[in-house]
């Protein structure tokens, strides 16, 4: 028994480097040996403003971080020992910056907004979707349920585009161009009060649409699996025995309804995170989706690589903690071992 | 002629059982409405693209009913003939997913063994690897200009979810009673698969159509907002990043070029989502018991 349940962690963990093993892999593929790849072009281009060829093939091995003169596979080698030492070779347009810095001046701040976005749209969606599943059939259900069904279908970057039209322009309730960037000029990361202050606000409208264009999934589903679960015969047995009302609720209802929204929370997380290039892009706030859709713009490879590496492995790393969460509350998963 | 007659009578069912769900009928009645206007609209109009300076960000008028736009065109043919591109990536690619799904699940189910392992595992790295990045990264590297080539390139990265819940819906029906019963009259697999297995999960397949579509809808208007996917002239998506970039959100006229494209978007992921729960109810006769 003991030995199956370490398995399952262990099985866990190699699928994920797997994952992100195959990602590297492909994206070292579409760079190097797609045609069109920017190798190629960066290659032809530099020849047509009369460079050497040999001078062209040159620049590109530094910036690509390749040695073109070296057969596929040993290209590949190279490649995969410089990303396990963090090394994502050196940006094109700003030049000499290691994208690595890059990476992780961005990636933080994203993190930052996801994590307490996610949070508190589950947290609320499971309250409100269990509130809707006790009090079903009355009104209080019925406008939640309309709320989430008509907060589900609107695309998120449209939930934003409408917080900052009306919320910015139009009531005027906050300033659409102070509230941009990850914080106010002049202010240090450190950690003092003013700081996190600061960065709330600066986060607040990227938080605030992640969360209600998440929230009406977690309610939708929580509703029904707790509808259903209330109808279970141990609820009965549970009622029968006396325990209260927040004993059931909690451990008997609560805990069994809530297990099948931890596979969507995973789900969830690659969603929000893939989003965020279109919801850091619309309120300019200077995450790792803005630095990405940037790159896409000026063309910047080795950044878009590094950045598109970064985002799989974090998303790959946040479903597996999803999945640990989920075994820790579900012992049958760690028997069966999936 | 008795087929025609047995297809209509079927129609006229599916449509009564559609009615008596009010909510999904709209939906399904509002789809039909952005789907016409948005494949058929176009043959009816005169679109004109050429910049008038003096009709810059006209507000609703008699000449433009729904305003004009940054270059003074009119923003109302422009939404009748942009939805075409929208609407068709769409259901090409929910089709292309279903279809990709559909197949590779039923054949992991069917087939078992390595088969079904390598699907497996295939389906379970296609589903970690975030979508948007991934498509962000592939518009990089390929042209993605064509609408047919992005469904293409959406189905491709979109049936991995669909393929588990199929491939779990096979396995267990492939165990019920009337379906060893036809096996055992020595059916072919095929045989087992489209008549008695397939039927079954027909409301499944479309609620799934739908629901990969508003996806692909999602995907490809946010593409296209990014500036990375650079589809024709006139779109819903592109309407957005123009009347984003320049400046149309800072006046009460000029804002109809953001609110319109956008009112169309949602209404079409809105009608489709709606409609998604009315079809259930169509196919699944045990959803209908006590109405």
């Amino acid at each position: 028994m003991r030995r199956v349940f370490k398995n399952y962690y262990l099985i866990r963990l190699l699928k994920a480097f797997l994952t992100i093993f195959i990602v590297t892999t492909l994206t070292f593929f579409l760079i190097r040996l797609m045609p069109g790849n920017p190798l190629d072009i960066y290659i032809s281009q530099q020849v047509a403003q009369g460079t050497p060829y040999q001078d062209a093939v040159q620049m590109a091995n530094s910036i690509f971080q390749v040695d073109l003169n070296q057969p596929v596979y040993v290209q590949y080698l190279a490649y995969m020992k410089n990303l396990l030492h963090g090394d994502f070779g050196v940006s094109i347009i700003s030049a000499a910056t290691p994208v690595i810095d890059i990476v992780m001046r961005f990636l933080p701040w994203t993190l930052f907004v996801v994590t307490i976005s996610l949070f508190v749209s589950f947290l609320l969606g499971v309250l409100f979707g269990t509130l809707m599943a006790y009090k079903r059939n009355s009104w209080v259900d019925h406008v939640l349920s309309s709320f989430a069904s008509i907060i589900t279908a609107v695309p998120n970057y449209v939930t934003a585009m409408l917080i900052v039209v009306i919320f910015g322009v139009t009531l005027n309730w906050f300033d659409t161009g102070s509230i941009r960037g990850s914080m106010s000029p002049g202010v240090q990361p450190e950690f003092s009060l003013d700081f996190l202050l600061d960065a709330l606000y600066h986060a607040s409208l990227p938080i605030i649409t992640y969360i209600l264009t998440t929230i009406g999934t977690w309610m939708l589903m929580m509703k029904s699996n707790t509808v259903s679960t209330l109808g279970e015969d141990y609820v009965n047995v549970a009622r029968a025995r006396g325990l209260s009302d927040a004993r059931i609720t909690t451990a008997y209802v609560g805990r069994n309804a809530v297990l099948p929204l931890f596979t969507t929370l995973a789900i969830s997380i690659g969603f929000v995170v893939g989003g965020s290039t279109l919801i850091e892009s619309i309120f300019q706030y200077a995450g790792i989706g803005l630095k990405l859709s940037a790159a896409l713009t000026s063309r910047d490879y080795p950044v878009i690589q590094a950045i598109f590496i970064i985002i799989c492995a974090s998303v790959v790393l946040a479903n597996v903690l999803a999945d640990l969460l989920y075994s820790l509350l579900d012992p049958r998963i760690r028997a069966e071992g999936r | 002629m008795q087929r025609l007659s047995l297809l209509i009578s079927s129609l006229r069912q599916t449509l009564r059982i559609m009615a008596r769900n009010r909510v999904g009928f709209a939906g399904f009645i509002l789809t039909m409405f952005v789907v016409l206007l948005a494949m058929l609209g176009p043959f009816f109009i005169h679109l004109d693209m050429t910049a008038h300076t003096e009709l810059i960000y006209q507000g609703p008028s008699a000449a433009h009913w729904l305003g004009t736009d940054n270059q003074g065109r009119d923003i109302m043919m422009q939404i009748i003939s942009g939805g075409r591109s929208v609407v068709y990536v769409g259901a090409l690619a929910a089709f292309l997913t279903v279809a990709v799904g559909v197949t590779l699940g039923s054949l992991a189910a069917v087939v078992g063994g390595w088969v079904d392992s390598v699907i497996n595992g295939v389906a379970e790295i296609v589903i970690t690897i975030p979508k948007f990045p991934l498509l962000l990264v592939l518009a990089g590297f390929i042209q993605l200009d064509s609408p047919t080539g992005l469904a293409l390139i959406l189905a491709s990265i979109g049936w991995g979810s669909l393929m588990r819940a199929i491939r779990a819906q096979v396995l267990s029906l492939k165990e019920r009673d009337y379906v060893q019963a036809a096996r055992a009259l020595g059916l072919p697999t095929s045989h087992l698969l489209f008549k008695e297995i397939m039927p079954n999960m027909m409301s499944y397949i479309l609620v799934q159509f739908v629901m990969n579509m508003t996806d692909a809808v999602y995907s490809q208007v946010g593409l296209v907002f990014l500036g990375i996917v650079p589809l024709e002239s006139n779109n819903w998506g592109v309407m957005l990043q123009y009347a984003w970039r320049f400046g149309a959100i800072f006046s009460a006229n000029s804002r109809w070029f953001l609110f319109v494209p956008i009112f169309m978007i949602v209404l079409l992921q809105f009608s489709l989502v709606t409609m998604s729960r009315s079809l259930d109810e169509v196919f699944n006769p045990r959803l209908r018991v006590g109405e």
